[in-house]
């Protein structure tokens, strides 16, 4: 909040509070500089705190509630807004239309919402998506849980039918604050115009702060109508909300103790780091320590694939010096992460000799799958850095780890174990060597965007990221139609960066309308479609589980499947993206690979979509089954590592 | 499974009650009871969950229930910290013949008549759980037609209050 008045438009300051700092409570917004208290208080949600007014707006009397609306989201900074009209939201459209804020106009509102959440995790700034009453606001519940599971800022503005109407299900009324309560950090219905200013400075402040999540502002057609003044700041009213974002220096004390007598331990790094743009702080703790890294599926890319220290992915997918590393270790210290299923595998055998640090933003996660032995509440930014100061004043009293031991271990299974994949026997082509190549051709400065699935994992696997915020995925919900329209959200935010989505056929055919939106916005992203012709993680399960009875997992996008001569792909994904009005290239064999990426990072006025025709039958591998022992991960089908007796 | 009784302040906005209900469902927590009411302060209202939970999941329970935006503040009151009351309304049938006994029955719980007929009695009782359960078993051979009970509300003893000291108003300011 600067407290000049220009009508400039130049991008938010980065690293100012949209509102009160964390903690101060119900105190008036004050637009002077942030003194050093305040930047305190602050600290560590700067990097998704960034969308605040650039100058103070004018106040205003005698506007409608949409214009107020208006105003109030130029003045916290939005510059983009992903949607569709409708009847109860029109009368927002109308000021919106003369407003510097752009609106993208999508096909379909489950595209705006993860626009939305690709734009938040690309710049770090709160994504906007709007969506009229019923079934529009009913189309974002999806990228709201989605946002939700993987704390992503977003806020949803929703049109909801007039005060006098609701409760009498009206025409296109649903009731998406109760609908969204379970899958937003919090939702608001406005029944006053002159709310309009407060309720979206509180919904960017939740949105934003503490742990990050989705906030969804409801409001009736009327109170758009209604007539009303405007004044900027508004008073931010949340007395229940305290984050806590400063770490207790005792509990980080106990913590260093621990680490530096540890002699197994294990970084578990999570996308809480990457969201409190910790990144820096976590390399300099990992060379201080010496000690090994894993980086969970939301935190690729915060600390770099090339760095010595890092193990890779651990989890049902990981690679085995990860999982394991967390099996054998004797202390976790846990970072912006929370225990999932997918990494834990079966709780009870979970890394059963480790002693846990926890260090989150949410106390709610601590303890909540697996016992913290120190707990630690705070903003990973502010906490991985007391770390390092207390690790610091540890080692300067003499006390530092000894883990040469320990590297020899997780040096001789990164040997034994690395990840890699068989050819398809059939001739096919394989799809991780068609995702490795496009991550060494695209680079680690491109944004790779996934859909969910097989493709996910190998994504995950074979590119190598080295930047914070180049990889974005579905983690939590595990949303197919993920990647298209995350993948325009992340360039419209970051338009100088190549945008790749990583899709399977399957998600690709959830959300592909969002090229048209892409191609005439002006958005030019481009899409590797991994088309193995079959939901192929699915399959792969009916393949292990099920005694490879195919059932409903065959999409015909390879042609009919049913042996007749003339294979007819449905759809063909080349004359689509043509028809959605993009390039569409199509490529099926190893020669080509490169060739064909390299054509599509030529084109940079117009989405590219590439039809990478792959074999059905490549696996993810290695794999710990669901609910197994993270003991028995397998490395390739069949193939149980062997630890050796007596190696740890 | 043991019992918790957790007093809960919470902003006095539409949708909080739906907001905690909904949590308790779906992280599978089960509620005992649950009373609602205002407070000395107009903007707060306090929840009294009585919830069956091990320690473990009551932790979470209050973390999950501190995430709420509206939630201001939890305090578990435990047994003897803490003075826990329920309401019952009870109809009970008391013809002639069995109106003595049924008024004799009110006087050693100290329950109150407030309401009378030719067949029945209504009867008017506060306490804790347990003096209630022990009234409704004493009157139910005489034909209980009808009840109703409140769930529990409950206070810390002692002088503190949970939204601070110097914050309780005049009866007569609270109710304008």
């Amino acid at each position: 909040m600067s407290t000049t008045a220009s009508a400039g438009r130049t991008p938010a300051a980065p690293g100012q509070p949209a509102g009160p700092a964390p903690g101060a409570g119900p105190a008036p917004a004050t637009p002077t500089a942030p003194s050093e208290a305040a930047a305190a208080a602050t600290l560590g949600v700067e990097t998704v705190a960034r969308t605040m007014a650039e100058a103070a707006p004018e106040p205003a009397t005698g506007i409608t509630g949409a214009q107020s609306l208006v105003r109030s989201l130029e003045a916290v900074g939005v510059e983009v807004a992903f949607g569709i009209p409708g009847g109860a939201i029109l009368p927002l459209y109308d000021p919106l239309f003369d407003s510097r804020i752009r609106h993208v106009l999508v096909r379909h509102e489950q595209g705006a919402g993860h626009a939305a959440t690709g734009y938040a995790q690309a710049t770090g700034r709160v994504g906007v998506c709007m969506a009229t009453s019923g079934p529009g606001a009913t189309n974002l519940v999806t990228p709201l849980a989605d946002a939700y599971m993987d704390s992503v800022p977003i806020v949803a503005i929703t049109g909801q039918v007039s005060t006098g109407s609701i409760g009498t299900d009206a025409f296109q009324e649903a009731d998406i604050r109760g609908i969204t309560m379970p899958v937003t950090k919090h939702s608001f219905l406005v029944t006053s115009a002159d709310e309009i200013p407060q309720r979206i400075a509180e919904a960017f402040h939740l949105a934003s702060t503490g742990r990050p999540g989705p906030v969804l502002v409801d409001v009736p057609k009327d109170v758009l109508q209604a007539r009303t003044d405007f004044s900027w700041p508004p008073r931010i009213d949340l007395p229940g909300y305290k984050p806590t974002t400063r770490p207790h220096g005792k509990q980080v004390r106990e913590a260093a103790a621990l680490i530096a007598g540890a002699r197994q331990p294990v970084l578990y790094v999570g996308g809480g780091v990457l969201k409190a743009g910790a990144s820096a702080e976590l390399a300099e703790l990992a060379e201080l320590t010496g000690a090994p890294v894993v980086t969970t599926l939301m935190a690729r890319g915060v600390f770099p694939d090339s760095h010595p220290l890092n193990l890779g992915m651990p989890g049902m997918h990981g690679n085995v010096t990860a999982v394991t590393a967390l099996q054998k270790a004797d202390l976790l210290v846990a970072l912006g992460t929370r225990f999932d299923d997918r990494v834990t595998g079966e709780l009870s055998s979970f890394a059963p000799n480790a002693a846990v640090v926890h260090a989150d933003i949410d106390p709610a996660e601590i303890g909540k799958n697996r016992r913290a032995d120190v707990p630690i509440v705070g903003d990973a930014k502010a906490t991985i850095a007391e770390l390092v100061s207390a690790l610091r004043a540890e080692h300067q009293a003499g006390r530092t780890p000894e883990l040469t031991a320990w590297w020899e271990q997780l040096e001789d299974w990164r040997a034994r174990y690395p990840l890699g994949y068989d050819w398809p026997e059939d001739g096919a082509l394989s799809p991780q060597y068609v995702i490795e190549r496009l991550g060494a051709i695209a680079g680690p400065d491109a944004i790779y965007a996934s859909g969910v699935g097989q493709h996910q994992m190998w994504a995950a696997q074979f590119i190598r990221y080295e930047k914070p915020g180049t990889w974005l995925n579905s983690g939590g919900l595990g949303t197919m139609g993920y990647a298209v329209p995350a993948a325009m959200g992340a360039k419209h935010g970051r338009p100088e960066t190549t945008v790749w989505a990583i899709d399977g056929d399957g998600c690709f055919q959830m959300t592909n309308q969002e090229l048209a939106t892409c191609a005439i916005e002006g958005i030019p992203i481009k899409v590797a479609v991994i088309n193995n012709g079959n939901l192929g993680m699915v399959r792969q399960w009916q393949t292990l589980f099920y005694e490879g009875r195919y059932s409903n997992t065959h999409l015909s996008t390879h042609g009919a499947g049913d042996g007749s001569p003339k294979q007819v792909r449905i759809p063909d994904f080349v004359t689509l993206a043509e028809a959605l009005g993009c390039v569409g290239l199509r490529c099926e064999s190893r020669d080509d690979v490169d060739a064909v990426i390299e054509k599509a990072m030529a084109i940079t006025d117009a989405p590219v979509v590439i039809d990478f025709i792959v074999g059905s039958d490549a696996q993810v591998w290695p794999m710990v089954a669901a609910g197994a022992s993270n003991d028995e991960i397998l490395a390739a089908r069949d193939v149980r590592p062997v630890f050796g007796e007596g190696q740890v | 499974m043991t019992r918790h009784t957790l007093s809960v302040l919470v902003e006095n906005k539409s949708g909080v009650l739906a907001r905690v209900s909904a949590l308790f469902s779906r992280r599978g927590f089960n509620i005992e009871s649950l009373a609602v009411g205002p407070t000395e302060n107009p903007d707060l209202s306090r929840m009294t969950i009585v919830a069956d939970a091990e320690s473990q999941p009551l932790e979470q329970i209050t973390k999950q229930l501190n995430k709420l935006i509206e939630v201001i503040k939890i305090v578990e009151l435990d047994g003897g910290a803490a003075v826990q009351r329920e309401l019952l309304l009870v109809k009970v049938r008391a013809p002639l013949a069995d109106r003595t006994q049924v008024l004799q029955t009110a006087e050693l719980f100290r329950a109150r008549v407030i309401d009378v007929n030719v067949d029945t009695v209504t009867l008017e009782a506060t306490g804790t759980p347990d003096k209630l359960q022990a009234l409704v078993a004493v009157l139910a051979p005489l034909g209980i037609k009808e009840m109703a009970q409140s769930g529990t509300v409950a206070l810390g003893r002692g002088p503190r209050s949970m939204s601070g000291a110097g914050t309780l108003r005049p009866v007569d300011q609270r109710s304008a």
